[in-house]
């Protein structure tokens, strides 16, 4: 299916966001994210399904002030 | 001494993590300053997240997360709860930024973001104005730290308004306040501290100097002067000269 990964047209074929960034290598990496602009936990990523469309934003600590 | 949600701070500082030539720069700038707290942000991981989240962690300050670049309320708690999932901390600098010339809070997103985040438990850092009716709004929702600008972020002019500031540090005596934005030189931080501010927190002042780990230090220094000028009871103005030599006993020459 299509998603928007961080603002990004992506193909992906896991069906869960917790599938989904193991297919993007983020399995073990230290990211919030948030789907269709509400923050989902990482508690929720194994069952929360991914449609067609969905907007998931993966984040990760920056330069800040 | 005001504390920070239960938390006394080692030093007044909190120094930025942006804009520094090098990470190792930032490093030996938070060594060289003291700074007690760093300020961080959540952006979409690009492949340099991971090294950064620990770099951070290993300066051995506390982190405080904050809401940068966003312009309404619902961005800014949605930033903020995925900022404490991944930091590990309820303090939160909110910002909710309402002009993108100037970078002045939107005092209206501010509010509705403060009281949200303060009601789902957060420990919320407003970046705010000088504004004692919007700050007394914030205080109700729930903020027990207030976080007043010097100047727009960015700008290094220090404080734009000490009248404004004055008044606002005396109508609230027992919120702990952080001067946040447009400081540039270390003078502006003593002043803040000499002013009854509880501790100021700054970037580029630092990040842009020429030698931003001496420049660290500096601001190291003027904070931890002010502040022991603040609890040292300055002595008032006056508008005439007053003699501090004695007179009696001078000589009639």
């Amino acid at each position: 299916m299509k998603i928007e990964l961080n603002g990004t047209p992506h193909d992906i074929a896991a069906a869960t966001v917790a599938d989904a960034l193991a297919e993007l290598g983020w399995a073990d990496a230290r990211v919030a994210t948030a789907l269709n602009g509400d923050f989902l936990p990482a508690a929720a990523r194994a069952t929360q399904p991914l449609q067609d469309g969905d907007r998931l934003e993966v984040l990760a600590p920056m330069q800040g002030g | 001494m005001r504390d920070f949600y239960g938390v006394t701070l080692d030093s007044p500082l909190m120094l930025g993590t942006a804009q520094y030539p090098s990470p190792q720069v930032m490093q030996q700038a938070f060594a060289a300053s003291g700074a007690s707290v760093a300020t961080v942000s959540l952006r979409r991981e690009s492949g340099q997240g991971q090294a950064f989240g620990q770099m951070v962690r290993d300066l051995g300050v506390r982190i405080l997360p904050n809401t940068a670049g966003c312009y309404n309320a619902r961005e800014a708690i949605t930033t903020a709860r995925m900022a404490r999932e991944i930091f590990q901390t309820n303090w939160i600098k909110l910002e909710v930024i309402g002009h993108a010339d100037t970078l002045q809070p939107d005092p209206f997103g501010l509010l509705e973001a403060a009281e949200t985040l303060a009601a789902d438990g957060f420990d919320v850092f407003p970046y705010t104005t000088e504004d004692q009716v919007l700050a007394r709004r914030l205080v109700d929702a729930g903020c027990r730290v207030l976080m007043p600008w010097g100047a727009p972020i960015g700008s290094g002019m220090g404080l734009n308004n000490r009248h404004g500031l004055r008044s606002l540090r005396a109508a609230f005596p027992d919120i702990p306040m952080v001067i946040d934005a447009g400081l540039g030189l270390p003078s502006h931080a003593a002043d803040a501290l000499e002013m009854g501010f509880d501790a100021v927190l700054l970037n580029s002042a630092v990040a842009q100097a020429g030698d931003p780990v001496a420049m660290a230090r500096a601001f190291g220094l003027a904070v931890q002067a002010g502040a022991m000028a603040a609890g040292a009871d300055p002595m008032g103005v006056r508008d005439m000269g007053v003699p501090s030599t004695p007179l009696i006993g001078k000589a009639w020459l």
